[in-house]
């Protein structure tokens, strides 16, 4: 698979195929076949727009939360994690080394809509041991994508 | 106060770059998007900016020996000889200057006397003849043509020499066409000067940007020109390191020497901070550079396929950071072209002949903007054709 395409399109996916034919050297037409196979075979999984969420008034929280988890025999982890990643409210799931097991990302409309569903729905489920709910205070950046501050061209006025 | 009787006659005729004149212009205006810088967008690579910040905190702000940092030196030797297969003795033969400019202005100066010709391929970088004109010497200019990919033709240059030819600026990677030589290219050129005393100051500040899978390549690696040639290279375009100011000349000792003269007076050494930050870059910043390069490249070819999807053509730059599309189809002059282009799109792009008169019917875009950038300014200017045929 042709990783500069995939490399473009992770920084922006609102590229036309002809002007990703362009800066890859190729032809609109490979470009086409080959986006559509990634897809197909589920290489690329989606497109999305980062937000600055913060910038509307219908804002919402998130928390990173640490899972401590039993595995369980001969299914490890995966059993749990497939469960956890289910709840619409969870927006990423990761296995993590060190201090803990899964790192979920959780978002919802209030502190205490995340804090609920927290006690209510993870903490609840068997194999968690144990979980520390961090919530997110700022967003800095996003995705590769800084989120504060502005790319002000400030390059002097130079003759070269 | 007669000011006219008390400067030089030869700085009041310089004129100033006609790069600047379209800048001045811009700024005046509002939601002018430009494509008219020559300088990398990306910050210095923070390891190098790292390396800096140390070297403060280390105290080391005082001069360096007028060669520059031994250490530097020792570093830029092995990197030439690396990259270019270039060999040159950290201890003699490899000064440290304030950016290539520096490196250039001493090396003309060292060998160019009243009358002394220097000759100057063009369309090139705008130092070269003001430079020569200061030394007393006298620029001949040969004006490199499109067919031949912008490139320096040995026929071209066997006639421009004379008797009183002391140097020849060799501009490559090019800018503003983009121009490469490659190895046959630089051995036709080198056939001639073997056998003649004219030094050749090899201008390669953007040898690490040249594209599809071209090296650079210096023509002091051709047989029998590296004891005619000071190569000028650099680490602002290399490394995103424009406002450090450093650079470096090297070359033959028996010209070193004398240059280092002239930087030893004018200048004392190249700044201090600037010179540990180097070390870093050159020891461990190939990645960087590569993602850089391609990223550069990426642009390159988005801006060249739109230019002559406009129908502006637009020969392939092999090198450097900028396109040399061709507007004598819109029946403008180039100057016209970027002044109307200017006003009424407030695109900001230079015309070829801010270059040297060889430039005319073309003009300068520089990539060293982000594709959105690059896009927006392609819509308008697409726009402006546009509007031109009706």
């Amino acid at each position: 698979m042709n990783l500069k395409l995939l490399k473009l399109l992770s920084k922006n996916a609102r590229y036309r195929d002809d002007e990703l034919a362009a800066m890859t050297g190729r032809e609109e037409s490979e470009i086409r076949d080959e986006i559509k196979e990634m897809e197909d075979k589920g290489l690329i999984r989606g497109y999305k727009t980062v937000v600055d969420w913060e910038r509307m008034d219908s804002a919402y929280v998130s928390a990173l939360i640490e899972l401590r988890v039993t595995p369980k025999a001969g299914l490890g982890f995966e059993e749990v994690a497939k469960k956890v990643m289910k709840y619409p409210e969870v927006e990423s799931v990761y296995l993590m080394s060190g201090g803990y097991d899964l790192s979920v990302m959780v978002k919802g409309k209030t502190f205490q809509e995340v804090a609920l569903f927290v006690a209510k729905e993870l903490s609840t489920i068997d194999s968690v041991i144990s979980t520390a709910t961090h919530f997110v205070l700022r967003r800095y950046k996003e995705l590769d994508v800084e989120l504060i501050g502005s790319d002000k061209d400030d390059r002097g006025n130079i003759s070269l | 106060m007669d000011y006219n009787k008390l400067l030089n006659p030869t700085v009041v005729e310089i004129k100033p770059s006609g790069i600047r004149k379209f800048f001045d212009i811009a700024e005046t205006m509002k939601d002018v998007i430009s494509l008219g810088v020559g300088e990398p967008d990306f910050a210095t690579p923070w390891k190098v900016r790292n390396a800096g910040i140390t070297s403060l905190e280390n105290s080391q702000t005082r001069y360096t020996s007028n060669w520059g940092l031994e250490k530097l030196r020792v570093e830029i030797a092995s990197y030439v000889k690396r990259k270019y297969d270039l060999t040159y003795d950290p201890k003699s033969e490899i000064l440290v200057t304030v950016g290539g400019s520096e490196a250039i202005d001493a090396a003309i100066r060292a060998v160019v006397s009243y009358g002394d010709e220097v000759i100057i391929p063009q369309p090139s970088y705008v130092c070269y003849e003001p430079i020569t004109a200061l030394a007393g010497g006298v620029p001949v200019i040969i004006e490199t043509k499109a067919e031949n990919d912008f490139k320096l033709t040995p026929e071209e240059l066997l006639a421009s020499i004379s008797p009183r030819t002391k140097a020849l600026i060799l501009p490559y990677p090019c800018n503003p066409t983009g121009a490469i030589m490659e190895r046959e290219d630089l051995e036709a050129i080198a056939e001639i000067l073997r056998e003649r005393d004219i030094l050749v100051i090899s201008d390669e500040i953007y040898a690490e940007l040249t594209y599809g899978g071209k090296h650079h390549v210096s023509i002091a690696a051709i047989d029998g020109m590296a004891e005619r040639t000071v190569v000028v290279n650099g680490f602002s375009k290399t490394f995103s390191m424009t406002g450090w100011r450093l650079g470096y000349a090297c070359g033959p000792e028996p010209i070193m020497r004398q240059i280092t003269k002239i930087h030893q007076f004018a200048i004392m050494c190249a700044p201090t901070t600037s010179q540990y930050a180097a070390i870093e870059a050159l020891r461990s910043c190939d990645g960087e550079v590569e993602e850089m390069r391609e990223e550069y490249d990426m642009r390159r070819r988005l801006m060249v396929a739109g230019f002559n999807k406009l129908g502006l053509t637009c020969r392939e730059p092999k090198g450097a950071f900028y396109a040399f599309p061709c507007v004598a189809s819109t029946g403008m002059t180039c100057e016209e072209f970027c002044e109307k282009l200017l006003y009424e799109k407030k695109v900001a792009i230079v015309p070829g002949t801010a270059f040297g008169r060889g430039g005319e019917g073309f003009v300068r875009a520089s990539y060293c903007y982000s594709t959105e950038h690059i896009k927006e300014a392609l819509r308008r200017i697409g726009e402006f054709l546009e509007e031109l045929k009706r």
